[in-house]
């Protein structure tokens, strides 16, 4: 699926900024466009994406992130936490009238749920020992009356109805019947609509002065294109908007409408509702949405595991190069290069893939960071193929790397002989752990 | 109204929208990298998908290239052409060319399944046909009723069980009334579900098996509703929907809006489905069948 091959893109190139020592404004611009384009994949409103991705990109080329450790992961935690940050940092509750009754009125296009979110908090207020009142206001969508009664009906809560008569008016008996029977909510279900006809979203506006409601939610649908915002909009002009609940997420879709929604209303989104039936409705959770709309499966694990976060990809690779004897000295740089954003230098070899705990055992290949830097130098001063190929460097090729790296051939030949001995050592442990590797993905300190 | 009126109608708010930008894009007379990133961001803000976007700038730029093309106009037509590849020049009619003409009616939930159900009955009756619909949605709350109304309103027969019962039986009986009266259509809603609702969708295998066996070949057509305001998630909607129900036509509703429902170009790319209706509003004639020239013509069409 499209989904999964951007999250994968998403990821590949994440991996690949972590895979560099420093962060370039090339390396932010490239992650921004996956970043961009999986964000438009998520149908958030390409205008916001502009915005957003403006946004973070200010962030990622503050020193915060050119001079991080680890620049990959500091993009992905700018990523998200803007993202967060946007949909609302905490769960939002319901606003309560001083003196009973509540009034919420839901409110949206056709076909985006409003009769069953109507219920579905019905449900909810009643668990908490409340007596709702729910309002059938739709009466224009044939048997829209009769659904809220069908659903009044199954959760044992009264449905105030008066046929097709004029909303307003209905809404308004409803008010008086409630404040008699004191129910202490009173849930009103109105009829979907364009947010273009005029003459309903008048109609709607009428409603809020006879009600003076403490909440208007806007139902949305969580699968909307890029049109939420123009939708979102019109409604927020004409309506004291509190607040949006988000229907069907139960769906696969990634929802980016609801960052869309958010943005162009500043209202909270309140609700998700996670099902049709009257029970699949909960509160929203601003994180985890934005972890679902930018699709890369849980960014905020990512970020706690970023300490050792090697991708499982790669490791195997790697595992495969090396009991091939295929792992070469740029593998090596690049892993030296991830293994220094880690942590401690001394700490390497503990971590090198495929070496784990048993580390401890190859102490010729003990480095500080001062040999760190000279290891970088040297294999930075080989060419490709020698990188890939060891076997050919001579000692006029020696000569020139150590010149070309401003260390002596000594050292050349140190790196040389260590990589060496890594590589046969590797080669022993493959031999002797065999057994362990074997169905294995991760490597030990993953 | 004129049948392209309405079409035009429906469309209007779609052009619109695009319409300056449009025409800022097209009297432009150089085509560097902003012209196309415009194009692009035009295209995804109509739905169209990146993916489908994409491909079609590439295209395109080809196109400018090989065909040497240098006035703004040139262009439009050829990315027109280009959109009209996939969606295809002629209008497809919906035929009902079988006694019955079974037509299985699907698609998420809220769509307007059972409104474009409604709608398409009246057409045929208005013409002189009978018509039976069968009431499959017997979960949502009120369905049954829902549709009851638009049958006396298209003057319709309606076959119906109670709510809870197995949507394969309805319309097993809606297959058999309707053989039996001597219809020319039966219409068959069914329940919105989530296509990633595994249950949900045997469901509907099974409806789709049951149909073919209360009458051999039939459905003949089952029609995919999709809503206009949907975005990227339509085009997996319409993947496992065939699947399950392989689809002969797409209605694609609510084009009274502002959305543009460009997903249907990036749908008809992916399963060289036609887009067959268009519902262009809450009443009983606010169905137009879909003419892709049309279409393109009201996305790209200057100002009036
Ligand atoms: N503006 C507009 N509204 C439409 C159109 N088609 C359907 N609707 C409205 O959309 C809402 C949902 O339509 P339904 O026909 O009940 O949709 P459905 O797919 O049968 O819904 P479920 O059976 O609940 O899944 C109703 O309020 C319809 O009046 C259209 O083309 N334009
Ligand atoms: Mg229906």
């Amino acid at each position: 699926m499209l989904f999964e091959n951007l999250s994968g893109k998403l990821q590949e190139t994440f991996r690949r900024l972590r895979g560099k020592g420093k962060l370039t404004e090339k390396d932010v611009n490239t992650a921004l466009r996956e970043v961009r384009l999986a964000l438009l994949e998520a149908d958030v409103n390409f205008k916001v994406v502009k915005d957003f991705v403006a946004t973070v990109k200010e962030r990622c080329l503050g020193s915060e992130v050119l001079e991080s450790l680890t620049p990959g992961q500091m993009v992905v935690k700018i990523v998200n936490e803007e993202l967060t940050k946007l949909m609302g940092e905490s769960v939002a509750k319901l606003n309560r009238a001083d003196k009973p009754p509540t009034i919420v009125m839901m409110v949206g296009l056709q076909g985006s749920g409003k009769t069953t979110s109507v219920a579905k908090l019905a449900n909810l207020l009643k668990k908490e020992n409340h007596a709702p009142l729910l309002v059938a206001a739709d009466v224009y969508r044939p048997a829209a009356i009769k659904q809220l009664q069908v659903l009044g009906e199954q959760l044992n809560v009264p449905v105030f109805q008066m046929g097709q008569q004029n909303p307003v008016q209905i809404a308004k008996a409803a008010l008086e019947q409630a404040k008699k029977n004191q129910h202490d909510y009173v849930l009103v279900d109105t009829a979907g609509r364009l947010h273009v006809d005029e003459e309903l979203m008048a109609e709607l506006v009428q409603m809020e002065k006879a009600l003076q409601p403490q909440e208007i939610l806007l139902v949305v649908d969580a699968m909307t294109g890029q049109d939420a915002v123009t939708v979102a909009e019109s409604f927020k002009e004409r309506l004291g908007l509190t607040g949006v609940v988000l229907t069907k997420l139960d769906g696969d879709t990634r929802g980016g409408a609801a960052l869309s929604v958010r943005a162009v209303t500043g209202c909270p989104i309140k609700y998700v509702g996670l099902g049709e039936k009257t029970d699949a409705f909960e509160p929203f959770y601003p994180d985890r949405m934005a972890s679902r709309i930018l699709g890369m499966g849980d960014v905020l694990t990512l970020i706690e595991k970023a300490q050792a976060t090697f991708d499982e990809q790669k490791a195997k690779e790697l595992e495969k190069k090396m009991r091939t004897q295929q792992f070469t000295l740029e593998d090596f740089m690049e892993q030296m290069q991830q293994l220094k954003q880690m942590g401690p230098l001394n700490q390497i070899l503990e971590m090198l893939p495929g070496v784990g705990g048993m580390g401890r055992k190859l102490k010729g290949m003990q480095v500080d960071e001062k040999e760190f830097l000279k290891i970088e130098a040297i294999i930075q001063s080989m060419t490709k193929q020698e990188r890939l190929n060891p076997a050919i460097i001579n000692s006029s090729r020696r000569r020139r790397i150590a010149a070309g790296s401003g260390t002596k051939v000594q050292d050349v030949n140190n790196l040389l002989k260590q990589f060496n001995l890594m590589n046969k050592m590797m080669k022993q442990l493959t031999k002797m752990e065999k057994g362990r590797f074997k169905g294995r993905g991760r490597f030990p300190f993953m | 109204m004129s049948f392209f009126g309405r079409i035009k109608e429906g469309l209007k708010k779609t052009r619109n929208i695009i319409m300056n930008r449009m025409d800022d894009l097209f009297s432009r007379k150089n085509f560097d990298e902003d012209f196309f990133e415009e194009l692009e961001e035009i295209l995804i803000a109509a739905d169209v998908g990146i993916e489908t976007t994409l491909d079609l700038v590439e295209q395109l730029r080809e196109k400018i290239q090989e065909e040497k093309l240098k006035e703004p106009d040139e262009v439009l037509e050829a990315l027109k052409s280009l959109i009209l590849d996939i969606l295809g020049r002629e209008p497809v009619p919906l035929l009902l060319e079988h006694k019955p003409t079974v037509i299985l009616v699907l698609g998420v939930n809220g769509v307007g399944k059972t409104t474009t159900i409604g709608k398409l009955a009246a057409r045929f009756t208005a013409v002189g046909k009978k018509v039976v619909l069968a009431a499959g949605d017997t979960f949502r709350a009120a369905a049954i009723e829902q549709l009851e109304i638009w049958a006396n309103r298209s003057q319709s027969d309606l076959i119906k069980h109670q709510q809870g019962a197995d949507p394969s039986a309805v319309i097993f009986d809606g297959v058999s009334a309707a053989v039996a009266r001597g219809a020319d259509a039966l219409l068959c809603d069914t329940a919105g579900r989530l296509h990633n609702k595994a249950n949900l969708m045997a469901e509907l295998e099974k409806v789709h098996r049951v149909v073919d066996k209360a009458l051999a070949g039939a459905p003949h057509e089952v029609l995919l509703v999709l809503d206009a305001t949907t975005g990227q998630n339509a085009l997996a909607q319409a993947k496992v929907f065939n699947e399950v129900a392989p689809l002969t036509g797409v209605v694609l509703t609510k084009l009274d809006g502002t959305a543009k429902g460009g997903i249907v170009i990036a749908v008809a790319r992916q399963l060289k489905v036609p887009v067959k209706f268009i519902g262009v509003g809450e009443g009983i004639d606010d169905l137009q069948p879909f003419d892709p020239v049309e279409y393109v013509e009201g996305i790209f069409a200057p100002r009036d």
